[in-house]
């Protein structure tokens, strides 16, 4: 078998194992659903419920999604603002820190008090994805190459020219890893961000579902929600990682296949 | 031939001290006459770098001046490394300069194609960096120098990474496209052999602080090629160039 048909094939084969596993232990034990459901009942759950799920889905995505997207704006702007200004960088990057370590769970119910809660939502989504776009693109930024700048500097390049076409290019590469941390990220505050809202009842977001089976003691719904979190993680990783594969493909040793 | 043209720059009493300390140059004085190819030649550590880029204007000198007799000529410089920039393709390396000086679109891409030519890369344009081998990188930065047609050319010791047999391709080929275009050429090197074949005339640095110790003519023709390289002529000055060094080193402290 080849290394490409592993890499596919194992993975669904512990897969396959884990659910036949998960079906026995529940048969053999008669384990009611509302203690921990057979991956039969789940799968289930996710098609009789699939307009509520699905409706829920998409809430929470385009959260992430906004959240991210603001992320991108503004991290990648204030990293240009940084790297133009010492001056702003030193006012406030102590202050993107002190965001960034400050845990999300800690502040959401804040920001639930003082915005409207989809606002609330959207601001955690933002707030954890914004750092790692801000902190990889001011890395990328200031890692330009010595000679390329002195040659720019000797063909009497403007601040803007140095910027356009040696910093960002240069950048680019540092970016699109914020990039794909961040859009984990934003799903993980809109989706922390929805389950401090939960008790407030008013949100409607896969996290939002969660909490509400959780009340409702609807153990394959809650199962089935978190399946369809998992996936939207999944595919959001693989739709950023895509994005750097096509646009540092010809050029980045980290999208070249190794000749051996 | 010999080098007749008007001072194109003249280093006068050029002194460099960097913030740590070191003298890098001291009471450097030589003039660069108008198409000429001169070599700077030391050991390393020696200044020449610090030489170039006090020429091009990458780096300030601490004491003395540059003069420019007939104005500041436009520089085109040849790093070390290539330098290229690693996201876009041959082509675009080489239009960089052009770019940046907001040149005509028509007319930077026949300087591009031209330039590509004179250095055989015509056929790797949309080439992209890594794609390349060593030589073909140098290659690249050679162009990128070359497109501006610029009336002086800097090149900082660029053929030290590459294996004898690429240099010497190279060597050659820097020599056809300085008697085609006859730019002023200054060639930072700690070759004498290199800086023998290419040169009219080798300007021999002492080490720390840098200082010119001797200022040797090359009378050999151009065309110089192969049966050059392997003449008593050129076996001789290199004998001599090599002797005037090892006094450099020992002058120095």
């Amino acid at each position: 078998m080849n290394e490409r048909a592993l890499r596919i094939g194992m993975p669904i084969l512990v897969l396959a194992l884990v659910l036949a596993a998960w079906d026995l232990v529940v048969r053999a034990f008669a384990i009611p659903p509302f203690v921990l459901p057979s991956p039969g009942l789940v799968f289930t759950t996710l098609i009789v419920d699939r307009e509520l799920l699905w409706h829920s889905l998409l809430v929470t995505l385009l959260t992430t999604f906004e959240g991210f997207a603001l992320a991108v704006i503004g991290g990648v702007g204030l990293a240009i603002l940084f790297n133009q200004s010492r001056l702003v960088e030193y006012s406030l990057y102590p202050y993107a820190v002190i965001l960034q370590v400050t845990p999300i769970v800690a502040i959401a119910p804040l920001l639930l008090i003082y915005l409207p809660q989809p606002l609330a939502v959207l601001a955690c989504a933002w707030i954890v994805a914004f750092f790692p776009v801000l902190a990889n693109t001011t890395l990328g930024l200031s890692s330009v190459d010595h000679n390329l700048f002195a040659l720019f500097e000797l063909y009497k390049a403007s601040r803007w020219q140095v910027l356009w076409n040696l910093k960002l290019p240069s950048a680019l590469p540092q970016m699109l890893a914020g990039l794909r941390i961040a859009g984990g990220l934003s799903l993980i505050g809109a989706v922390v961000a929805e389950i401090a809202a939960g008790s407030a009842g008013a949100g409607s977001g896969l996290a939002y579902r969660i909490a509400e089976s959780g009340y409702r003691l609807n153990i394959p719904r809650m199962f089935a929600a978190l399946l369809l979190l998992s996936a939207a993680g999944i595919a959001i990783f693989f739709v950023l990682s895509a994005l750097s594969h096509l646009v540092l493909r010809r050029w980045h040793e980290s999208a070249i296949k190794r000749e051996r | 031939m010999s080098a007749e043209g008007s001072t194109i720059v003249s280093l006068r009493g050029v002194g460099k001290t960097f913030d740590s300390g070191t003298v890098a140059l001291a009471g450097l004085t030589f003039d660069v006459r108008e198409g000429e190819f001169i070599s700077l030649l030391g050991p390393s550590g020696c200044g020449k770098s610090t030489v170039l880029r006090i020429v091009a204007g990458l780096s300030a000198p601490s004491a003395g001046a540059v003069d420019w007799p007939a104005g500041h000529a436009p520089i085109g410089f040849v790093f070390q490394e290539p330098t290229l920039m690693p996201w876009t393709d041959v082509a675009g390396n080489v239009l960089l300069p052009l770019k940046l000086a907001h040149a005509e679109e028509a007319r930077s891409h026949a300087a591009v194609t031209l330039a590509l030519k004179r250095v055989g890369l015509a056929d790797f344009a949309q080439a992209y960096p890594r794609e390349l081998s060593g030589g073909m990188k140098m290659r690249t930065s050679i162009a990128r120098a070359l497109v501006t047609e610029p009336q002086l050319m800097l090149f900082d010791e660029p053929f030290a990474a590459l294996d004898e047999i690429t240099r010497f391709r190279l060597n050659n080929d820097l020599l056809k496209v300085w008697q085609e275009l006859r730019r002023t050429v200054i060639f930072v090197t700690h070759s004498v052999f290199e800086s023998v074949y290419l040169s009219q005339r080798i300007v021999v640095m002492t080490p720390r602080p840098g200082r010119v110790f001797a200022d040797i003519a090359i009378q050999a023709p151009y065309p110089r090629d192969e049966r050059f390289r392997t003449s008593a002529d050129y076996a001789g000055y290199c004998r001599q160039v090599a002797e005037t060094l090892g006094k450099a080193m020992g002058s120095g402290t």
